[in-house]
């Protein structure tokens, strides 16, 4: 493996700097900078079609239309951005990148820990800063993502890194944001005939059991974390302190509309915050989200509707029907290496019913908030970290998505990957070989 | 056997007063006379003559006279049947009274048993059991016959209900004499099914399997019968039974039709069995030329009084509960001769009830008739003895209070074989009133419903209830796609007629075309691809050997899958239909057109070249599934697998080529046959350069060629050798990463192989991302800058290419079929929608009639959701809603479908 990427080191690319063979994280940001001309897509909706952007020591200082300015840049590194679109780092919600290389293989598989109740697992340890994947979302301008942890009834904590770090510490911009429940849902009778081998009153007391468990579960914590000093320590009870102080908040995975509402009455009744992750049916009970503010974070737009007799591209439609109703939505897709197709499940948003921009605020603005990071990510304002992108083109199309230059806090980070190296490395070789 | 069958006959024949028997009495003997005179009563003799009001005269088992007017001979009971009727007891072609109830085969994944397990000198599959021998089996039981008999029946055929070759049932009487003297026709028919039962073997472990068993065994049987060798008594047996009637048990209309092909190959008619579903194609079921026995099982209604449950379920399911009843009187408008089995009813008391409801839609009473009586007595060969009332015939016949499909009517007495059981005669009045007034209730409950959906094609949601039609179209002004010489012509028009593509060009004449306005949108041809899975039943992977080229993707499209239109609704018209990747030779594929609403055969893309699907890597090795007990685990043991197939296809062709051979015809080997003659073309499933390699030297040295790799995913490292082997590349645009084959799966690799001059695609192998394949087509501009022109190939064009169909479809080109899309924007945009697609020049697809379809359709689930409540309340019997989701498929999906049929067994099932 390092054999070739040695070889590619030598053979003086052009680009020298995009061809490091193990794409070293960037340095800091050393230089103030500025970005003029570019249409700058904010992330909170705004759009501003020729602007400026200047950022320093990793933060934003300036952004606005350059047409109303004049700017003195002389301590700045100006970047000509003429014709070219400005987006806040794209965030992906709800993945276990980093804590998995190759699906198949159980010894890269660190995201499900056994049990049911684990509200200690915490995932930001697991995350992997040397995996392979990162980089090539990167190259497509995801730039953060909150690392999730998966399976039981209380999967764990996440943690949201950014994606260009030496370690786990270096990438964590906030960690045990939210605690992960995966509610447990009356499974549907999967019909005809007997295939579920328990009866479907079986399967409604087991469901309702683990309710229970869960009822119990939050009761005890909230009364073991008002103890000071508990003379028997519990990690399990422990870890759910921050649900109780509102500092972490509760992601539900539920899908079926009554589920979801015994999913946020939970959360009510027990004091803490609640986001629905998945949520498909939760278009049809908009007024109870609304009623609740309760933000969802819709699964997958590229997916296949429920039921058969369901509109063949509703889940396309999903996120703009709840968005154009005023819920707050967040827009995710399965997986990790499938993270760098993020952005495209934005467009697909905006392709089926919601505003371009509002589209882009599901992966930008809406998914810091729901993360609680949107101090310092999320949109391109004043004060916040210089998380951007530029790309030569619309980034929520395949067609036009070209990232060509990326900062992380003010990092100008590099954009090669191994898919970009293999690219160079056969090409080079088909090249050699006509000559 | 013949012994007792003799026996019978004698017995019949002289009317013997003096019955002799071998068995031996303890104690005295006690013959009765059995001569019994039944007076005044109205005597149906059979369903084509009135009533003769008269007197039946029964000696022993056997009818005497049935005459009006006549004298009782002395020593006769006299029965004085005032007001009653007399009608042929009920025959049930289609029961397992008096066997075993099959058991199910050990659940779980494969077990890695690769020839029978039963000991002697048997066939090598234990699914294929015709040594099986109903009569040797059968014991009579007391409590079903008691059963049966309430229900008015006086014979059944009993099938030992266990693989695939099932063996021969028997017709047997409800008496409840000893098994020696019950049985009717001890051989009476030869029995068949989908579904391997009990069988320990892995192999087949999909329906495409059964079918290819089923077929294999047929020839198997041929070539024993002229051979000296080998003494095998499967076949032998299988031999024998040719010439019984051949009874299939299969499920559902599209099962029939599978059944009826297998039937025509081999000269065979059978007499199938199916699930009552045939009303949903009618016409298809009746050009089968087959007989049918039906059940009257008919869909509960489903319990939506929770309207959050009633979402769980379909159209389809709703409309099978209001339509499934009017199934026998649809059979009977269309000419098709069948019989009715209590089959699948929760109790045969339930016979009465639904075969009122069945007359209460449409059925005739008269056909009512034949179909328990004469049909299923011709259909076994008992006609002689059971069926009508005639004189010479058994005494088996029911005294009912009234006319036998009155509402209100009691079986009071079945005699079988001249012995008398009361059947509800004991019923003291208040009792009988009771009956009555449920009885009553229920049809009330059944009557009260004139309105009725129509039938929709395919039945399932988004069916049309009427075909669409072929349009003249004129699409004008738009930006189209040509992928021919022009490029891309901006403002122009593309005509469609007689389902090609008329002209492509500007301001073409629209002469009496519907013109459609393609002002700011796209045209291309339908999107093709080159690997799917969808419109398949029963399993794609027959994995349970290391070759199934005997298998049929053809023999498996399902018509009804609604994955059909969602991919429709994205832009495809074509696909190819393959086997999964179980095994290095996986099984032969099926190009089908997205022709929604047609049967199976219409969608299928008539001549052509044909394809068959091999594999490499992962999964054949089932390094992530399976016992790792099947040959091969390794790389190094694919490349023998495909050495040793093609080795013994070289020596099958060359013994096949001799003069008065008796080669064994070889299904598996005539499809690697057909390879090396250029007559069936490979796909091959891969990954890794090591073994794409490979292959090419395997294909090299032994004189095939590979035509296109699928997945290739590392094909970028290898470009230049599949280039020089003119081979062809159909990969996914950015899948990775999830195996270790596919660690340094790129997605440039499209663009590289593109670049190298290799006729590249891009596939789905997935139901969802078919939908999207224009955006997968996109992604080869953002990976590697691919020219938007050739990108848009990689899912038109070039998948035409490397399935030989490119003077069909692929581009637009005048006298090509008329698959056309139109896009709103751009195609290889994020933002495109199909908003129409057309395929033979019918639009399959558009996106405002979807609107007003799925409007009509929330108005029709709205009626038949009220009409369920109503049922409900009036007492009607309801189950609880199940979802029910088509089951999807992709290149890894292993599973056993005999298992799945067993468990949902005797439920109403839709594919």
């Amino acid at each position: 493996m390092n054999k070739y990427i040695f070889t590619l080191l030598l053979s003086s690319f052009g680009l020298a700097c995009f061809a490091q063979a193990n794409i070293s994280p960037a340095k800091p940001q050393s230089k103030k900078t500025a970005i003029m001309g570019a249409k700058l897509h904010l992330g909170n909706g705004k759009i501003i079609e020729n602007g400026y952007l200047i950022f320093d020591q990793g933060k934003i200082i300036g952004v606005g239309d350059a047409t109303l300015v004049r700017l003195s840049l002389t301590d700045a590194t100006v970047i000509d951005g003429n014709n070219k679109h400005i987006y806040p780092g794209f965030i992906a919600p709800i993945t276990n990148l980093g804590l998995t290389e190759f699906e198949s293989v159980k010894a890269t598989l660190d995201f499900t820990e056994i049990g049911n109740i684990n509200t200690h697992i915490r995932s930001i340890i697991a995350y992997n800063t040397d995996s392979k994947v990162p980089a090539t979302l990167r190259s497509n301008g995801v730039l953060m993502a909150q690392i999730t942890p998966q399976g039981g009834t209380m999967s764990g904590s996440s943690s949201v890194v950014q994606l260009d770090a030496w370690n786990w510490e270096d990438a964590a911009i906030r960690t045990d944001d939210a605690q992960h429940l995966n509610w447990p849902a009356t499974p549907k009778l999967r019909g005809p005939g007997g295939r579920n081998p328990l009866s479907s009153d079986a399967l409604q007391e087991r469901t309702q059991a683990q309710i229970n468990e869960l009822e119990q579960l939050f009761t005890e914590a909230k009364a073991y974390v008002e103890i000071e000093k508990p003379a028997v320590v519990n990690a399990r009870l422990a870890a759910m302190n921050h649900l109780f102080d509102g500092k972490q908040k509760l992601f539900i995975t539920v899908n079926a509309q009554k589920d979801i509402i015994a999913a946020v009455n939970f959360a009510k009744k027990h004091g803490v915050s609640p986001v629905i992750v998945g949520g498909d049916e939760a278009y049809l009970i908009i007024p109870f989200l609304k009623e609740n503010n309760i933000p969802v974070i819709v699964k997958q737009p590229h997916a296949l509707p429920n039921s058969t007799d369901d509109d063949v591209n509703m889940p396309y439609k999903n996120a703009g029907v709840l968005a154009n109703a005023g819920v707050t939505v967040v827009v995710s897709i399965d997986g990790y290496w499938q993270q760098r197709n993020l952005p495209f499940m934005a467009g697909t948003v905006a392709a089926w019913g919601l505003d371009k921009e509002k589209a882009l605020q599901t992966i930008t603005l809406n998914t810091a908030k729901v993360l609680g990071i949107d101090k310092t990510t999320g949109s391109l304002e004043i004060g916040k970290d210089a998380t951007f992108f530029i790309s030569a083109g619309d980034a929520l199309d395949m067609k036009t998505n070209k990232v060509e230059r990326a900062f992380i806090q003010g990092r100008d980070i590099n954009l090669d990957n191994l898919h970009k190296q293999l690219d160079r490395k056969f090409s080079e070789k088909y090249e050699a070989g006509k000559k | 056997m013949k012994k007792i069958l003799l026996s019978l006959l004698l017995f019949f024949s002289a009317m013997l007063s003096f019955a002799q028997q071998t068995y031996p009495v303890n104690g005295s003997y006690d013959i009765r006379q059995g001569q019994f005179a039944f007076t005044n009563a109205n005597i149906i003799m059979n369903a084509n003559q009135p009533a003769v009001k008269g007197t039946l005269l029964v000696k022993g088992q056997t009818i005497q006279a049935i005459e009006s007017g006549i004298t009782i001979p002395k020593g006769y009971v006299t029965v004085d049947l005032k007001g009653k009727f007399i009608y042929p007891s009920l025959i049930d072609p289609f029961t397992s009274y008096g066997l075993p109830e099959a058991t199910r085969a050990i659940a779980g994944a494969r077990q890695s048993i690769f020839t029978s397990t039963k000991k002697g000198a048997y066939g090598w599959n234990e699914a294929i059991r015709p040594e099986t021998m109903s009569n040797t089996l059968f014991t009579a039981d007391s409590k079903r016959a008691d059963d049966l008999r309430k229900a008015g029946f006086g014979s059944v055929n009993a099938i030992n209900r266990d693989g695939i070759a099932r063996g021969t049932s028997t017709a047997v009487t409800l008496s409840d004499e000893r098994e020696n003297n019950t049985m009717l026709n001890p051989l009476s028919a030869a029995n068949y099914s989908f579904n391997k039962g009990t069988s320990q073997n892995d192999y087949p472990t999909s329906l495409m399997g059964s079918i290819a068993l089923l077929r294999q065994t047929y020839y198997d049987a041929q070539w024993y019968g002229k051979q000296k060798e080998e003494y095998n008594i499967s076949l032998e047996e299988f031999n024998k039974q040719q010439s019984l009637p051949q009874i299939f048990e299969a499920d559902g209309w599209l099962n029939i039709l599978r059944v009826d092909k297998i039937g025509k190959e081999f000269g065979k008619q059978y007499i199938i069995k199916s699930n009552g579903d045939e009303y949903q194609r009618v016409e298809a079921v009746k050009a089968t030329g087959a007989s049918l026995i039906i059940p009257l099982n008919f869909v509960k209604a489903y319990d939506v009084e929770d309207s959050v449950e009633a979402r769980n379920v379909t159209l389809a399911q709703m409309k099978a509960w209001e339509m499934s009843p009017s199934n026998a009187a649809a059979l009977e408008k269309a000419g098709i001769r069948f019989a009715l089995t209590t089959f699948g009813l929760d109790s045969p008391k339930d016979f009465w009830t639904n075969i009122r409801i069945a007359i209460d839609n449409g059925l005739s009473e008269k056909q009512a008739f034949l179909s328990v009586t004469e049909i299923p007595a011709a259909m076994l060969g008992i006609s002689d003895k059971v069926g009508t009332l005639e004189k010479g015939k058994l005494a088996n016949f029911i005294i009912t209070s009234d006319s036998l499909f009155k509402k209100n009517t009691i079986i009071e007495e079945n005699w079988v074989q001249g012995k008398r059981f009361i059947a509800n005669k004991n019923n003291t009045k208040e009792q009988k009133d009771s009956v009555n007034k449920v009885l009553a209730k229920k049809a009330d409950a059944i009557k009260e419903s004139p309105v009725k959906g129509s039938l929709i094609y395919p039945f399932t949601a988004f069916g049309n209830a009427s075909m669409l039609k072929q349009e003249t179209v004129l699409l004008k002004n738009g930006t189209v796609w040509t992928n021919e010489k022009d490029g891309i012509l901006q403002n122009a028009d593309v005509l469609l007629e007689n389902g090609k593509i008329k002209a492509v060009g500007k301001n073409l004449n629209a002469g009496n075309a519907k013109t459609i306005d393609a002002t700011g949108k796209h045209i291309t041809a339908g999107l093709i691809d080159e690997h799917s899975h969808i419109a398949g039943t029963g399993g794609i992977n027959e994995g349970a050997q290391s070759s199934s080229a005997e298998v049929r993707i053809a023999d498996i499209i399902n018509s009804e899958d609604v994955n059909i239109y969602r991919q429709l609704a994205g832009g495809v018209t074509t696909s190819q239909i393959l086997h999964g990747s179980a095994n290095p030779v996986g099984g032969q594929a099926q190009m089908i057109k997205l022709r929604w609403g047609k049967l199976p055969e219409e969608m299928k893309l008539a001549g052509g070249d044909t394809f068959i699907k091999f594999a490499l890597g992962e999964n054949v090795k089932q390094s992530n599934f399976g016992t790792g007990a099947r040959f091969p685990v390794t790389r190094m043991g694919v490349e023998q697998a495909f050495i040793d197939e093609f080795t013994r296809a070289k020596e099958y062709k060359a013994a096949l080529s001799k003069k008065g051979n008796m080669v064994r015809r070889d299904l598996e080997l005539d499809a690697i046959v057909e390879i090396l003659e250029n007559k069936r073309f490979i796909t091959c499933h891969s990954y890794v350069q090591s073994e794409i390699n490979m292959l090419m030297h395997v294909a090299d040295s032994l004189g095939f060629k590979i035509n296109t790799f699928t997945h290739i995913l590392e094909g970028y490292k290898v470009a230049d050798k599949m280039k020089a082997r003119g081979i062809n590349a159909s990969t996914f645009s950015d899948w990775w990463a999830y195996k270790i084959e596919v660690a340094e799966a790129i997605p440039y690799n499209g663009k590289i192989m593109h670049n190298i001059g290799i006729t590249t695609a891009f596939n789905s192998d997935d139901a969802e991302m078919a939908r999207r394949l224009n955006q997968e087509a996109g992604k080869a501009v953002l990976y590697g800058g691919v020219p938007e022109e050739d990108a848009l190939k990689f899912v038109t064009l070039n998948p035409a290419k490397m399935l030989h169909i490119d003077d069909k479809v692929g581009s637009l080109k005048p006298g090509k079929d008329a698959d056309v899309v139109v896009w709103s924007d751009h195609p290889l945009s994020i933002y495109a929608k199909a908003e129409q697609t057309f395929v033979d020049g019918i639009p399959y697809w558009d996106i405002n009639r979807d609107a007003q379809v799925r409007q009509a359709q929330n108005t029709e689930r709205a009626r038949l959701i009220k009409k369920m409540l109503d049922s409900k309340n009036k007492g009607g019997k309801t189950q609880r809603p199940q979802a029910e989701t088509p089951k999807l498929y992709h290149c890894e999906t292993v599973g056993d479908y005999s298992k799945g049929i067993t468990e949902t067994e005797g439920a109403h099932t839709h594919e």
